[in-house]
């Protein structure tokens, strides 16, 4: 057997580079990072034949080897520097059969580092179309590399790339299409346009020689002007996306909370499982109660991420995303968003863990942090069940100026106060975040097609997947600490507490219900976070809470709807606790004054709460796995405790 | 020459439907990107649509693929306004 070959992908974004990828390395894929930068790096292995394997790294798309975004540098360093851990013994470029001229651009360039190179002309269906296709053999003449034509939707020419990458290809002679050294120019805009400029018109001189202009089919070009018409109208655009929204939601709640139902239940059943076949014990515990459950909140997510990043690659794949990003650019500009913010803080109505990883395709940094930093004030399904819950205890059920239901219309308020703090918080950063670079929009408009499900397929595989790895690590971590801090507290307290309730109570035997219940709230009450959330009642008491909501605030920071939860525990109300919590929470009084606890400014108060604060750990998780860093994650903390804090103050004081 | 620098015309002035040939990228930051774009001295362009309320505009890059850039991004770009 032979030596592994090192082959990278190199090429323009939108060329099939990926789908080329796919189809040399199919399932044998892996998405790491390239050190300490925020680029995904996808590498993969390929079987060639027989004792024969390349690994394949698939570099990010760029139009040149000049960077200007973190993605860019990547290749500029990978492809730049031989002593790279990633560089590459041969490269394959991959180039658009039906738009040659700007494709070989980067093709030139890697010529001259000095890099073995095949050209793979992708797309030749869309070139044949447009009358653009060259002559293949004409073109490896001119250029002095192999060329392969290679289909990506079917797959035809594999093989004779994978006969290709087997075979020796010489480094090509330097300078064959421009005098200066590439790698000097790296800070030098105009000599770099003066390359470019050269570049072009020797490949144009080229292309000369080997085009055979066909007549293109003016059919799909006339579509492709009516879809265009259509999906950017001042009217119909906007109508279409919208109602495109509202389907995706439909869908999202409608198909994610069936499976999402199913991996609760066979987690809680797991956590069953293990309590009653184990030996009882710390580690037990541990495993049922911290753990499991643990593992249960990452792979509840899995659900919402895939469906909602199965619809975002066809959007994507067909071509329609770049028209969203065309006509909502100018509307969220004057916010310091781009017209690519748009469909990640769309998408984190649903849930914010896949709107932020969706921020991948906005180039700047700064309108990609910004966008990040307020994608968690969309209201997020988990927040429904603590408005809910809040709605249904304080809210009279009754009309707002005679037709709006009055309980709907507080719900709509607590969506439309995190939708317009989101625009309002994007505006301040884009004030305060100073970077050198300014954001740019600067897009090809893709021609439309038909998404390949396969590649859809691989990419929620992807994404899915990241998620687990990356971010799943450091909520389990969480969530055994946060499990630790409520089943232990300072023994002697726990005991005292355990032995007065038995006092009280000398009727209940220990396998009754109300034991059970009784014992877990006394046990939570007086756990650390028990201790905690009675320590901290006298800076939540302006907001209107009691210390039992705090101890709910604090174990909710696992994930929002653990407050509910926290509630019945609290409360003691059991397993059925829909109805028997809403009557509970209304008859709960304040010892000393007998005032209700739940009112319509305290209710108010922390619906308000829930919409701004940052009570979702998982968020928390991937927001640092997309920057790299705990700064900004923590900024992100911050700045929505202090929003929630006042925002809720506020509220109560208007509302008492 | 001077009577033809006169007649240049900005990218972002174009409507729909009207063309030219690049002659000129403004100097800035952007102008590398631009040229790699295909915005480079020579080549024909055409406008095909503009987004609504002054947003970003479509242009054709000489048969071969479709630009979207913003008003302030397109100012950079000078055409020679070809048989318009």
């Amino acid at each position: 057997m032979g030596e592994k070959r090192n082959i990278a992908l190199a090429g323009n974004p939108n060329t099939g580079k990926s789908s080329l990828f796919n189809l040399l390395t199919g399932l044998n894929q892996h998405v790491g990072n390239f050190p300490g930068v925020t680029v995904d790096k996808r590498t993969g292995e390929c079987r060639l034949g027989p004792g024969h394997a390349a690994g394949v790294l698939d570099l990010p798309g760029t139009y040149s080897i000049f960077p200007r975004s973190a993605d860019e540098r990547i290749v500029w360093e990978v492809l730049g520097n031989a002593a790279h851990p990633d560089h590459p013994q041969l490269v394959v470029v991959a180039a658009d059969a039906s738009n040659l001229e700007r494709n070989l651009l980067l093709f030139t360039q890697l010529h001259d580092l000095g890099l073995p190179l095949i050209l793979a002309l992708t797309m030749p269906d869309m070139a044949l179309e447009r009358g653009s296709m060259v002559d293949v053999q004409a073109l490896s003449f001119h250029l002095g590399v192999p060329v392969v034509v290679v289909n990506g939707r079917t797959g035809e020419g594999l093989d004779d790339l994978k006969s290709l990458l087997m075979s020796d290809i010489p480094a090509p002679r330097a300078f064959r299409f421009c005098v200066t050294d590439l790698l000097t120019l790296a800070d030098q805009p105009e000599a770099q346009i003066r390359d470019t400029e050269w570049r072009y018109s020797r490949i144009r001189e080229i292309l000369r020689k080997c085009q055979v202009r066909k007549d293109s089919n003016q059919d799909t070009a006339s579509l492709r002007s009516r879809l265009d018409r259509f999906f950017v109208h001042p009217v119909w655009g906007y109508l279409v996306f919208v109602g495109l929204l509202m389907l995706i939601f439909q869908l999202i709640f409608r198909f994610a909370e069936y499976p999402m139902e199913w991996i609760e239940g066979a987690f809680l059943a797991l956590s069953r499982l293990a309590a009653d076949y184990l030996p009882a014990g710390v580690f037990t515990d541990l495993l049922s109660e911290g753990v499991i459950p643990g593992i249960g909140g990452v792979v509840i997510f899995i659900p919402q991420i895939a469906l909602l990043f199965f619809i975002l690659s066809i959007l994507e794949e067909s071509g329609y995303m770049a028209r969203v990003v065309f006509i909502m650019d100018k509307l969220v500009r004057p916010f310091g968003l781009n017209g690519k913010s748009v469909v990640p803080l769309v998408s984190s109505v649903a849930c914010a863990i896949p709107g932020i990883m969706s921020t991948r395709t906005i180039p700047s940094w700064k309108d990609r942090l910004i966008t990040i930093l307020v994608a968690p004030l969309m209201s997020c399904s988990a927040r429904l069940p603590v408005f809910m819950l809040m709605i249904r205890l304080v809210v009279p059920d009754g009309n707002l100026w005679g037709f709006f239901d009055l309980r709907g219309a507080v719900l709509f308020a607590m969506y439309a106060l995190g939708v317009i703090s989101a625009i309002a918080v994007a505006w301040v950063f884009g004030k305060i975040i100073r970077t050198g670079e300014q954001g740019f929009l600067l897009m090809e408009l893709p021609a439309y097609q038909l998404p390949r499900l396969r590649y859809v397929f691989l990419h929620v595989r992807e994404k899915a997947g990241v998620f687990v790895t990356d971010a799943g690590k450091v909520i389990l971590a969480i969530s055994i600490v946060l499990w630790v801090l409520a089943s232990y507290g300072p023994p002697g307290q726990m005991n005292r507490a355990l032995e007065s309730m038995k006092q009280a109570h000398p009727e209940w035997s220990p396998d009754s219900p109300e034991y059970k219940e009784a014992l877990a709230a006394v046990r939570l009450e007086h756990s650390f976070i028990g201790i905690i959330g009675r320590g901290i009642e006298p800076v939540i008491q302006p907001l209107g809470y009691d210390w039992k909501i705090g101890i709910a605030l604090i174990t909710s920071f696992a994930a929002r709807e653990v407050f509910v939860g926290s509630m019945a525990t609290i409360y003691s109300v059991g397993e059925d606790f829909e109805e028997g919590l809403v009557e509970r929470l209304r008859d709960e009084r304040y010892p000393d004054s007998g005032q209700p606890v739940y009112t319509l400014a305290s209710g108010l108060s922390l619906m308000v709460f829930y919409v701004y604060a940052m009570q979702c750990m998982s968020t928390l998780a991937i927001v640092r796995r997309e920057t790299r860093s705990w700064k900004w994650p923590l900024v992100q903390l911050l700045y929505m405790g202090v929003l929630a804090y006042a925002g809720a103050w506020i509220t109560f004081v208007t509302f008492s | 020459m001077e009577g033809k620098a006169l007649s240049l015309r900005a990218l972002s002035v174009l409507r729909p439907g009207e063309g030219g040939i690049v002659s000129v990228v403004a100097s800035h930051h952007l102008a590398p990107k631009l040229v790699e774009m295909g915005l480079f001295p020579g080549k024909e362009v055409k406008v095909l649509f503009r987004a609504p309320f002054g947003g970003p505009m479509a242009v054709e890059i000489g048969g071969g693929y479709t630009l979207s850039l913003r008003e302030d991004e397109a100012m950079l770009v000078l055409l020679d306004p070809e048989n318009f």
